[in-house]
């Protein structure tokens, strides 16, 4: 090590660490932090762009031929299904990368830095979402390949997607709060399991509602992510003649989904915020 | 002019199998431009103490100024002028050493061009030019310890937290480091350091606090720490451990205090009052005893016979030290 370095005067920080200005700068730099570890972390892209491609081709090619649906193809039916999935498992990256870096310390760094602590968090969600909107082009690409084609024009087409990353955003909120409170970053990959597969399965993501027992129909035609995959099979018009079951959110899906979008921001954002001033590194 | 004040802190861990006093009253101060150095047995309250001050973690109680800024009100004032490095490396694994570094310096908005700079500075200052654009991930723990110190000084801090610095590096880097800590306080900055190696303390350090069970047990230079355990010790090594007992017993009549061994039971020590007179009594009447001698010598305290004498009597086994015993 050579020791002398003279000290630069102008390292030393000038501006304030409060106002917007520094605020989008913060969130910027641990976003992009963010987005070379998924870079550099084959593991990650490899959930991410193989997962998709896989359920894709899975679900297509397998139950194309043992699933009817009224007066439509399973596969154009089945596509929303599974981009609802892909982007609520989407979201559970951010919990899972927040516990990581609790664990691994590098919170302790960004917590004697004067930068501000909800950039931290919003750093997080950004860089999940680009990952989600990059698994989406993936499926879609593989979908088209396969079959599946949406048929109400570009706008609704766009509609959709931005239907489905507007959820995933707001949810992954949702999973970054769990990521602040889990003890390790296991718990909210299990966890997440736990609830999310019922959560997909029990809905109209891969078979009409009122195919299933009644008990679980009622279940599904209230299940969110019901009314999450019925927008955008809606945008896209790929719902062909199945109708459409008589509950308020499955009725007015697309509503349904921003309104509760809106809503998980409101509460959750703050509610992260808010723990994570609190939390310190394991 | 006193930068780091701590007042009576006080932080308590509950846990299920008890509650853990990590912070008992602990008062600290430290003159601006001075190395202030923390030293105690494992689990004594060391880093806890260094965090409240670095605000990663609020006290139950108690108060903290940094460079006049309250460390519980105004923790984002207390940041901007402080750089910190804790006892494990907070690095990211993925991003290279120069790429963390860039990071950090964006954090405390020096903008994009100043940051680079001040990284590539950082990276030769630590030898660190040819792995810089290597992912962490890779580094050596050495390499690693450096590049996170690198990163408590990107801003220039006046202030310098410190925990356990050198602990995995090798010799060299250790020199290397011990010159850039004197280099940064030529400068103006004030260092808090913790340290297990005494030798650091005594090269680094104006002033030494020892803690233990979460509380300062003394305060002073390593001269006036040295002073506090004595004058002169007598030391020998013995040929056979197995005639300890007898040179304890030799050594207990012509000390001041309590005879110390190593682990082995090999070496022992005790302070006297006297000078190279009272070595050949103790030799001579080792020799009437028959206890073989290896080495026999006389030295002043280290800081090492400060440790023991001040924490050793009601240590826990939860140290690596080497144990006092009582003749
Ligand atoms: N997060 C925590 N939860 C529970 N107990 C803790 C926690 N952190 C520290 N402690 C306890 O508080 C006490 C002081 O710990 P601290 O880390 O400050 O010691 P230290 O002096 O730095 O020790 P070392 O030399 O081993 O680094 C210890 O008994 C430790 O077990
Ligand atoms: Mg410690």
């Amino acid at each position: 090590m050579s020791t002398q370095t003279a000290p630069a005067p102008a390292a030393r920080p000038t501006a304030p660490g409060s106002g917007m200005g520094t605020w989008a700068s913060d969130v910027w730099t641990v976003t992009w932090r963010n987005l070379i570890k998924f870079r550099r972390n084959p593991e990650m892209l490899l959930f991410a762009v193989l997962q998709p491609i896989m359920f894709v081709l899975l679900f297509s090619q397998v139950y194309a031929g043992s699933i009817q649906i009224e007066g439509g193809d399973y596969t154009n039916y089945l596509m929303a299904g599974i981009f609802g999935q892909t982007v609520l498992f989407g979201s559970t990256f951010s919990g899972f990368q927040m516990a990581q870096d609790l664990k691994e310390g590098m919170i302790d760094r960004f917590r004697t830095l004067p930068m501000h602590d909800s950039a931290v968090l919003f750093g997080r969600t950004n860089a999940d979402l680009a990952l989600n909107a990059i698994s989406m082009v993936i499926m879609m690409l593989t979908g088209l390949a396969v079959g599946w084609r949406f048929t109400d024009g570009w706008v609704s087409f766009l509609g959709g997607v931005a239907i489905l990353l507007v959820f995933s955003y707001a949810f992954s909120w949702v999973m970054t709060l769990l990521g602040i409170i889990v003890p390790t970053p296991e718990v909210i990959n299990n966890a997440s399991f736990m609830i999310l597969f019922p959560l997909t399965f029990i809905s109209n993501a891969f078979v009409q509602t009122d195919t299933l027992p009644r008990v679980l129909e009622v279940i599904a035609n209230w299940n969110p992510i019901s009314a999450l995959v019925q927008a955008a099979r809606e945008l896209f018009g790929n719902t062909g003649d199945a109708p459409t079951p008589d509950t308020w959110p499955m009725q007015n899906p697309v509503v349904t989904v921003i309104v509760g979008s809106i809503l998980l921001m409101v509460i959750f954002v703050p509610l992260a915020v808010n723990r994570f001033r609190q939390a310190s590194s394991r | 002019m006193t930068i780091i004040e701590a007042q009576d802190l006080r932080k308590t861990y509950r846990s299920r199998s008890g509650d853990v006093h990590a912070l008992d009253g602990l008062s600290l101060s430290v003159p601006e431009g001075t190395v202030k150095g923390l030293l105690g047995p494992n689990g004594a309250g060391k880093t806890t103490a260094v965090k409240v001050l670095n605000t990663l973690l609020r006290p139950d109680s108690g108060t903290a100024t940094v460079a006049g800024v309250d460390v519980l009100r105004d923790p984002e004032g207390v940041r901007r002028v402080i750089g910190a490095s804790g006892q494990y490396a907070a690095v990211d694994e993925h991003l290279t050493g120069r790429e963390n570094l860039e990071m950090v310096g964006r954090l405390y908005h020096l903008g994009g061009s100043t940051a680079k700079g001040r990284a590539q500075e950082l990276l030769e200052q630590f030898d660190l030019v040819d792995a810089g654009d290597r992912p962490v991930k890779g580094f050596s723990g050495g390499m690693r310890r450096r590049i996170d110190l690198a990163c408590a000084l990107v801003n220039n801090p006046q202030i310098l937290f410190l925990d356990e610095p050198t602990t995995g590096l090798d010799p060299r880097s250790r020199l290397g480091l011990w010159e850039v800590i004197k280099t940064l306080v030529g400068e103006g900055t004030t260092v808090l350091l913790t340290t297990q190696y005494l030798e650091e303390a005594d090269y680094l350090a104006d002033d030494i606090s020892v803690i233990d069970h979460g509380t300062v047990i003394a305060d002073g230079t390593a001269d006036e720490l040295k002073a506090q355990v004595g004058g002169h010790r007598v030391v020998v090594t013995l040929v056979d451990a197995g005639q300890s007992g007898a040179a304890r017993e030799v050594l207990r009549r012509h000390g001041t205090d309590d005879v110390q061994a190593d682990s082995a039971g090999r070496t022992l020590s005790v302070p006297v009052d006297g000078g190279p007179q009272t070595l050949q009594q103790v030799l001579a009447a080792l020799g009437e005893a028959g206890v073989e001698l290896h080495d026999a010598g006389m030295r002043r305290p280290t800081l090492d016979d400060v440790f023991l004498t001040l924490t050793g009597r009601e240590q826990a086994d939860d140290t690596d030290v080497d144990v006092k015993e009582s003749a």
